[in-house]
C-alpha cells in the first residue's frame, strides 16, 4: 500500500482548496460585513470574491505539471482534465454573474458557497478515476444542485422542483451506487483501469450487463437522457434562472465527462455491437437505445411546449441524445467532438437563460407568446436571442451547427462501412430538422409578431448586456473558427492518450 | 475582389441595423448602393475572366485538423450566375422601396440572403458551400413572415421546413463523401477527382441530388415553392424564384453531378421501364414541367400562376442537367438566368406592381379594373416578360429552351412530345392570366374610380427596364455566357461527366 504523500495531495488539488477558500471567504463577507447592504452590491461583491477565486484557480491549472496522479490513481491530472477543469470555471464564472441582477434571495453568501461546492465537485468529478471518489464528488455536486433548484423560498414551484429533483436524483445515485458495488464484486477493485482488466475476459457476464444498465441510468439522469429525463422540465423551469442555469451547463459539462472517462475505460472490452448482424451484448446497444429514445422524444415533445424554459428543457433531452452518440463511437476524435459540442451547448443555453433574467423580470413568465414583439422593446438582446437560439438548432456559421458536424464526422470516421452509425446519423440530422421548427417558433414570437399594445421599451443593466454579448460573441466565435479550440482538445486529448 | 460581393452584403446588412435614426430613404439608398456595388464588383469580376477557367479568389486553410479551407473561386458557370444575383439584387430593393415597415430590418435580411447567395456561388469547398447555403434559409423565413402576404407564417415555415429537409439530405451525403475519401479535404476539385466506388456513388448521388432539387423545385418536392412565392413580399419572391431556386439547380450540377457521375450510369436492370436515375430525374423533371404549366393554368391568384410557372421552368433546368450533353447543360446554365430575370420581372409586375396597388391577387377581381387603361406600364411589361417567358424568339427564354430542346432531342428524344405540351400549355397559362388581369374587357368604367391607383414609380420602372433590357440580352447574344460557361464544362472537374455521358 502505498503512503500518502501529503505534499503532492496539495499541490494537485489546489485549485480545488483555491476554490473552497474563496467559497468561505465570500460566505464571512457576505454574512460578516454586508448583512444590511443592497441585494445588488451583496451579490457583486460576493460573485467577485468567488470569480477571483476562480480566476485564480485556472491560473494555476494552466500553469500545473502537465501529468499527476494520486494513490494509486484514484485521482489524476492530465492535460486533458485540465483542460475540462477550466472550462468548468468559466462556466461557473458565467453563472455566477448571471445571478447578480436577479433577486430570488437574500441568502446571498450560501447561494454562492452552493455553487462553488457544486464547482468542486464538478472539479474532483472529471479528475477521477475511481468508482468511489466518482460517487462522492457526484454526491458533493448533486446534494449542492438539489438545495440550489429550491432556493427560491418563496415559491413552492421552486421546492416543488427541488423536491422532485431530489427524489429522481436519490433514485439514480441508487442504481449508481448498486451498480458500482456489482463492479466491485466483480473486479474487487474500484479503478477504473483495474475493472476493465476483470471486465475483458466476461463480456457476456449476467452482472457486468446488470451493472451497465445500472450506470447507465444513474448517468442518464444526470445528464438528462431519455427515459430519465423528468426531473428536467420542473427544474429547468421553476428553479432559479442561476441555479437552472449552473444545472444546465456545468453539471451537464462534468457528467458528459466523466460518464465517457468511465465506459471507455472502465467498461472496456464490454462495448459490444449494435447491429442487426451481429448484435453483442455491452453497453453500446443501450446507448444505442438510450440516444434514439432522447433524440426522438425530446425533439417531438418540445414541438409542444409553450414555456421557453420547458422547451429548454426538452431541447436538452433532445441534445443528450446527439451527444450520446459520441459514446457509440467512443474513438479520440469523438471524445473531442463531446467536448465542443457540450461546451458550445452549455454557452448557448447559458445566454439563453441570461437573457431570461431580464426577460421573466419585465413580463412576469416565461411563456414563449410573451417574447412577442421582443426584437423592437430589446433589440441588442433579440439579436442575442438569434444567435442562441440558431446555434442550438445547428445554423451555421454559429458553433452549434459545427459542433453537429463534426460530432457526425467523428462518428462516420471510426468505422466508414456502419449502418447502424449512418442510420444513427441520419435520424439525428432529420431530429435536428425537426428541431428547426419550434426553435424558429421562439423566434417568431421575438421577431415576427408585434409587440402588445402600450409596451415599453424593457431596460437591462448594463452588466447583463456585457453577459449576454460575450457569451453570443463566444458562440459566433467558436462557430467561425473552431480551430481555436478543436486544436486544443485534440492535443490534451493526445497527450493524455486516452 | 469577387469575394467582396460577400463581405459588402454582410457588412451592409451589419450597417443598416447600425444605422441611427428612423429615416427608411436612408436604409433604401443604402441597400441600393450595396447592391450596385456588389453588381459592379460581379460585372467587373465577369468581364476580368472572360475565358470561363476556373480561378481563386480566396483560398487559406479554415480549419486545419479537418482539411477544410476558406476557399472561394469561380468559373464560368458561377461568374453567370453572379452576374444573376447581382441584377437581381438591384432589382429587388427597386422594388422594395415602398416598404415602410421596419425598413432597416427588412434590408438587412435582404442583404444576409444576397450575401449568401454570393456565398454558395463563390465557395470551392464543400464545407463553406453548405455554410452559406444554410444561412440562405434563416433570412428567407423571416423575410416571409414578416413583410408577407397570405398565410405567411405557414408558407414561411412551410419553405424553412423543406429547404432545411433538404439540405439535411445533402449533408449526410457531404460526411459520407468525405469520410469515404479518406477525410482529408471537403475541396470540390479532389472530392471530384476521387473515384468512390460505383455502389457508394449509386446511393450517394440521387441523396445529393434530391436534396439540392428540393429547393430547386423538383415535382413532387416543390410545394414549398407555390406557397413560399405567394406568402413573401415581392423583393423576396424575385429572390426566391430568381436566385435561391437557382442555388438547387447549382448544388445539383456542381455538387451531385461531378462529385458522383457514375451515379447517373445505368444500374443494370430495369423498373417499370427506368433504368438510371438520370431516367428518374428526367421524368421528374418532365413531370415537373407539365405539371406546373398546367396547375398554372387553372389558378385565381395572379401570384399563384407565375408560382407555378416557376416550377415549371426549373423543370426545364432539371431536365437540361440531365440530358448530359453540352448543348443540353449550358441550356440548363443559361435557363437558370433567363428564368432568374424573368420570374423576378413576373414577381415585380404581380407583387409590387399590381398587388401593392390594387390589393388583390384574385384575377376575377382584378379583370374589372381595367388594369390595361390604370396602369399601362404594368400591362406593357407583363405583355413583354410573358412574351419572354413563352419562349418568343429574341427573349431569354427562347434561346435557353431551344438548347436545352435540341439536348433532350440528343438524349431522349420520345420526351419531346411531353415538353412540347408543357411548352404550349405555358403560352397558354400565361395568355389567360395576361388577358384576365389586364385585358377582361367589359363595360368602360363610366366614372373614376373613387381610389385611383397611385402612378408607376420611377424604382419600379428603373427595375423593369433593367430586367427588360438583361432578357433581351441574353436572347440575342446568349454567346456572352455561352463563351465562359463552356470552357468551364468542359474544365477538368466535369471529367467524370464527360466521360460518361457525353
Amino acid at each position: 500500500m502505498n503512503t500518502i504523500n501529503f505534499g503532492q495531495l496539495l499541490r494537485l488539488l489546489w485549485p480545488e482548496i483555491t476554490i473552497i477558500l474563496a467559497a468561505l471567504l465570500a460566505l464571512s463577507v457576505d454574512l460578516i460585513g454586508l448583512r444590511h447592504s443592497r441585494l445588488r452590491l451583496r451579490f457583486l461583491s460576493a460573485t467577485s470574491i468567488a470569480s477571483i477565486g476562480c480566476v485564480i484557480a485556472i491560473d494555476e491549472l494552466l500553469h500545473a505539471s502537465t501529468q499527476g496522479a494520486l494513490l494509486d490513481k484514484i485521482f489524476v491530472s492530465t492535460p486533458l482534465t485540465q483542460l475540462v477543469q477550466i472550462a468548468l470555471l468559466v462556466i461557473t464564472i458565467l453563472t455566477l454573474f448571471l445571478a447578480v441582477d436577479t433577486d430570488f434571495t437574500d441568502h446571498v453568501g450560501e447561494f454562492v458557497l452552493l455553487i462553488l461546492l457544486a464547482t468542486t465537485g464538478m472539479m474532483f468529478l472529471v479528475a477521477a478515476q475511481d468508482l468511489l471518489v466518482l460517487f462522492l464528488s457526484l454526491e458533493l455536486l448533486s446534494l449542492s444542485a438539489y438545495i440550489l433548484a429550491g432556493f427560491d423560498k418563496l415559491r413552492p414551484r421552486s421546492s416543488e422542483a427541488a423536491l422532485k429533483y431530489f427524489l429522481f436524483g436519490g433514485m439514480s445515485a441508487a442504481f449508481l451506487l448498486f451498480g458500482f458495488s456489482l463492479l466491485y464484486g466483480l473486479a474487487n477493485s474500484t479503478n477504473f483501469v483495474e475493472i476493465a482488466c476483470a471486465v475483458q475476459g466476461h463480456p457476456f457476464n449476467p452482472i457486468l450487463i446488470l451493472a451497465i444498465v445500472t450506470t447507465v441510468i444513474g448517468f442518464g439522469f444526470k445528464i438528462a437522457a431519455a427515459p430519465f429525463h423528468f426531473w428536467a422540465p420542473d427544474v429547468y423551469q421553476a428553479a432559479p434562472i442561476p441555479s437552472a442555469a449552473f444545472i444546465a451547463s456545468g453539471s451537464k459539462v462534468a457528467s458528459f465527462f466523466i460518464f465517457f472517462q468511465l465506459l471507455v475505460l472502465g467498461f472496456a472490452g464490454a462495448e459490444g455491437a449494435a447491429s442487426l448482424a451481429h448484435f453483442q451484448s455491452g453497453w453500446v446497444p443501450v446507448l444505442v437505445v438510450v440516444s434514439v429514445v432522447s433524440m426522438v422524444l425530446g425533439n417531438l415533445v418540445a414541438i409542444a411546449q409553450t414555456s421557453l424554459r420547458r422547451l429548454l428543457a426538452y431541447s436538452a433531452v433532445a441534445h443528450a441524445g446527439y451527444m450520446l452518440l459520441a459514446y457509440i463511437a467512443h474513438s479520440q476524435q469523438s471524445l473531442a467532438a463531446l467536448l465542443y459540442y457540450v461546451a458550445t451547448y452549455s454557452l448557448a443555453t447559458l445566454g439563453i437563460l441570461a437573457i431570461l433574467t431580464v426577460t421573466e423580470k419585465h413580463l412576469g413568465n416565461d411563456s414563449i407568446a410573451g417574447l412577442a414583439g421582443l426584437s423592437r422593446r430589446a433589440p441588442f438582446l433579440s439579436a442575442c436571442l438569434f444567435v442562441f437560439i440558431l446555434s442550438l438548432a445547428g445554423i451555421p456559421p454559429l458553433s452549434g451547427f459545427f459542433a453537429k458536424f463534426f460530432l457526425f464526422l467523428s462518428l462516420l470516421t471510426v468505422s466508414p462501412g456502419s449502418k447502424l452509425l449512418l442510420w444513427l446519423i441520419i435520424l439525428a440530422i432529420g431530429m435536428s430538422a425537426v428541431s428547426l421548427y419550434y426553435y424558429l417558433r421562439v423566434l417568431k414570437s421575438a421577431f415576427v409578431a408585434d409587440p402588445p399594445e402600450e409596451s415599453s421599451p424593457i431596460q437591462s443593466s448594463l452588466l447583463t448586456r456585457l453577459l449576454v454579448g460575450i457569451i453570443a460573441a463566444g458562440v459566433v466565435v467558436l462557430g467561425c473558427a473552431p480551430d481555436l479550440i478543436l486544436n486544443q482538445i485534440l492535443k490534451v486529448i493526445q497527450a493524455s492518450g486516452l | 475582389m469577387l469575394a467582396w460581393t460577400i463581405y459588402l452584403s454582410f457588412l451592409g446588412a451589419l450597417a443598416l441595423l447600425l444605422l441611427p435614426g428612423r429615416s427608411a430613404t436612408l436604409a433604401r439608398f443604402l441597400a441600393l448602393l450595396v447592391s450596385v456595388t456588389t453588381f459592379a464588383l460581379a460585372l467587373q469580376g465577369f468581364l476580368q475572366h472572360r475565358s470561363g477557367e476556373m480561378f481563386t479568389v480566396v483560398s487559406v486553410p479554415w480549419i486545419q485538423s479537418l482539411g477544410i479551407q476558406y476557399s472561394l473561386k469561380a468559373d464560368g458557370i458561377s461568374l453567370t450566375l453572379l452576374l444573376l444575383t447581382g441584377i437581381i439584387g438591384i432589382c429587388g430593393v427597386l422594388l422594395s422601396w415602398n416598404i415602410d415597415v421596419r425598413v432597416k430590418e427588412f434590408f438587412a435580411f435582404y442583404l444576409v440572403l444576397i450575401g449568401a447567395v454570393y456565398g454558395v456561388f463563390l465557395s470551392f469547398d464543400l464545407f463553406l458551400l453548405f455554410v452559406f447555403y444554410e444561412i440562405v434559409v434563416i433570412p428567407k423565413y423571416f423575410l416571409i413572415s414578416i413583410w408577407g402576404s397570405t398565410r405567411r407564417e405557414y408558407g414561411a415555415m412551410k419553405l424553412v421546413i423543406y429547404s432545411f429537409v433538404g439540405s439535411a439530405m445533402v449533408l449526410v451525403g457531404l460526411i459520407a463523401a468525405y469520410v469515404v475519401s479518406g477525410s482529408r479535404s471537403l475541396s470540390l476539385d479532389y472530392l471530384a477527382g476521387y473515384h468512390f466506388s460505383p455502389h457508394f456513388q449509386m446511393w450517394a448521388f440521387p441523396l445529393v441530388f434530391v436534396g439540392f432539387a428540393v429547393l430547386a423545385g423538383m415535382w413532387p418536392f416543390h410545394t414549398w415553392a407555390p406557397t413560399g412565392h405567394v406568402a413573401a413580399p415581392t423583393a423576396a419572391s424575385m429572390l426566391l424564384a430568381g436566385v435561391v431556386m437557382k442555388l438547387g439547380a447549382y448544388g445539383c450540377l456542381r455538387v451531385a453531378m461531378t462529385l458522383f457521375p457514375l451515379g447517373l450510369g445505368p444500374w443494370g436492370f430495369h423498373v417499370l421501364g427506368f433504368g438510371s436515375w438520370r431516367d428518374v430525374f428526367a421524368i421528374l423533371a418532365v413531370i415537373g414541367i407539365i405539371y406546373g404549366a398546367l396547375v398554372a393554368l387553372v389558378q385565381k391568384d395572379f401570384k399563384f400562376v407565375i408560382g407555378y410557372s416557376s416550377i415549371s421552368h426549373m423543370g426545364f433546368i432539371l431536365l437540361g442537367l440531365m440530358t448530359l450533353n453540352q448543348i443540353g447543360l449550358s441550356g440548363a446554365v443559361v435557363q437558370m438566368v433567363s428564368h432568374g430575370i424573368l420570374a423576378g420581372l413576373l414577381f415585380g409586375v404581380v407583387g409590387r406592381m399590381v398587388y401593392s396597388r390594387t390589393h388583390t391577387r384574385d384575377l376575377s377581381a382584378l379583370g374589372p379594373m381595367h388594369l390595361s387603361k390604370v396602369i399601362p406600364f404594368a400591362a406593357f411589361t407583363f405583355v413583354i416578360a410573358g412574351m419572354a417567358s413563352m419562349g418568343l424568339p429574341g427573349f431569354s427564354g427562347f434561346a435557353a429552351e431551344m438548347m436545352i430542346l435540341i439536348g433532350v432531342w440528343r438524349s431522349y428524344p420520345t420526351l419531346i412530345l411531353f415538353v412540347g405540351v408543357g411548352l404550349v400549355a405555358g403560352v397558354a397559362y400565361i395568355w389567360r392570366a395576361m388577358q384576365q388581369a389586364f385585358f377582361a374587357g367589359g363595360p368602360p368604367a363610366t366614372s373614376p374610380p373613387d381610389h385611383p391607383l397611385p402612378p408607376i414609380t420611377l424604382p419600379e420602372r428603373l427595375a423593369a427596364v433593367i430586367l427588360i433590357v438583361s432578357s433581351i440580352i441574353v436572347g440575342i447574344f446568349p454567346q456572352i455566357f455561352l463563351h465562359v460557361i463552356h470552357p468551364a464544362l468542359n474544365s477538368p472537374m466535369f471529367d467524370g461527366l464527360s466521360k460518361g455521358g457525353w
